[in-house]
């Protein structure tokens, strides 16, 4: 039985890009090897992180969505806890609404490219936008965003 | 009869006025809530980056679980920092 999984892992910052992306293409392969099919792939570019791992301060971050038999995951985290130059990794199932979820994703980033998009912003959007063809109502959005912070303030007080 | 009406308060009620707490998840049908995205879940964490209580959120249990999901992943990958000061 097929799972929908999805990885990411940092690389370390020591490598050139052309580096970088042998290892990329040394995990694609292991996927392709176990009979994983690759379904996405996000490449974040070299960026900060928010604390030091064995020593730095950067990382390049790449993301893999995959469909594969739940035994490669063991098979695919030994290679990352082999490999040096991976300093840090995370995979985990998709359930159905995180893989619903990786698809709006991937077809936004894919239909308007080149576009720097907050994810979780958007899915507010589009709701918000449903609601406003029903009746025209734009309040929600700035509520919900307020919403959270005032309580946090009269705590403090 | 005529004085009861004219009571007047200094200062105006404040029972009542204040704003019931809603979950914005099932507000606008959030299903997922994804690590990737740390200037969202920003919104969870307080200034030391430890993650908000329902009562101050408001979010349902089944979403604060999500939530929390989601920033621990995000944490592990060093999209968030466990410990820090004036994040905001």
């Amino acid at each position: 039985m097929l799972n929908h999984y999805e990885t990411a892992f940092i690389l370390s910052p020591v490598l050139s890009e052309d580096q970088a992306k042998e290892v990329v293409v040394k995990i694609k392969d292991l996927l392709v090897a176990n009979g994983a099919e690759l379904i996405n792939e996000e490449h974040w570019g070299l960026r900060k992180l928010a604390y030091p791992i064995k020593g730095k301060t950067m990382g390049f971050y790449i993301i893999l969505q995959f469909d594969a038999e739940p035994t490669f995951v063991n098979t695919l985290e030994t290679a990352y806890r082999r490999d040096e130059r991976i300093i840090r990794f995370l995979t985990f199932r998709l359930d159905k609404y995180a893989f619903e979820y990786a698809e709006r994703r991937r077809n936004k980033v894919n239909a308007p490219a080149a576009k720097e998009d907050k994810p979780a912003a958007e899915v507010v959007e589009e709701v918000v936008e449903e609601v406003v063809v029903e009746a025209p109502v734009e309040a929600p959005v700035e509520a919900v965003a307020e919403e959270v912070v005032e309580p946090v303030e009269n705590k403090e007080e | 009869m005529a004085q009861e009406q004219e009571i007047r308060y200094l200062t105006p009620k404040t029972a009542d006025t204040r704003k019931k707490k809603y979950c914005r998840f099932k507000k606008s049908g959030i299903k997922y809530i994804d690590y990737k995205d740390p200037e969202f879940l920003k919104k969870f964490l307080n200034e030391q980056g430890k993650i908000l209580p329902r009562r101050l959120t408001g979010t349902s249990l089944k979403y604060q679980r999500k939530v929390a999901q989601a920033i621990k992943r995000a944490r592990h990958l060093a999209l968030l920092p466990y410990v820090t000061d004036m994040m905001k």
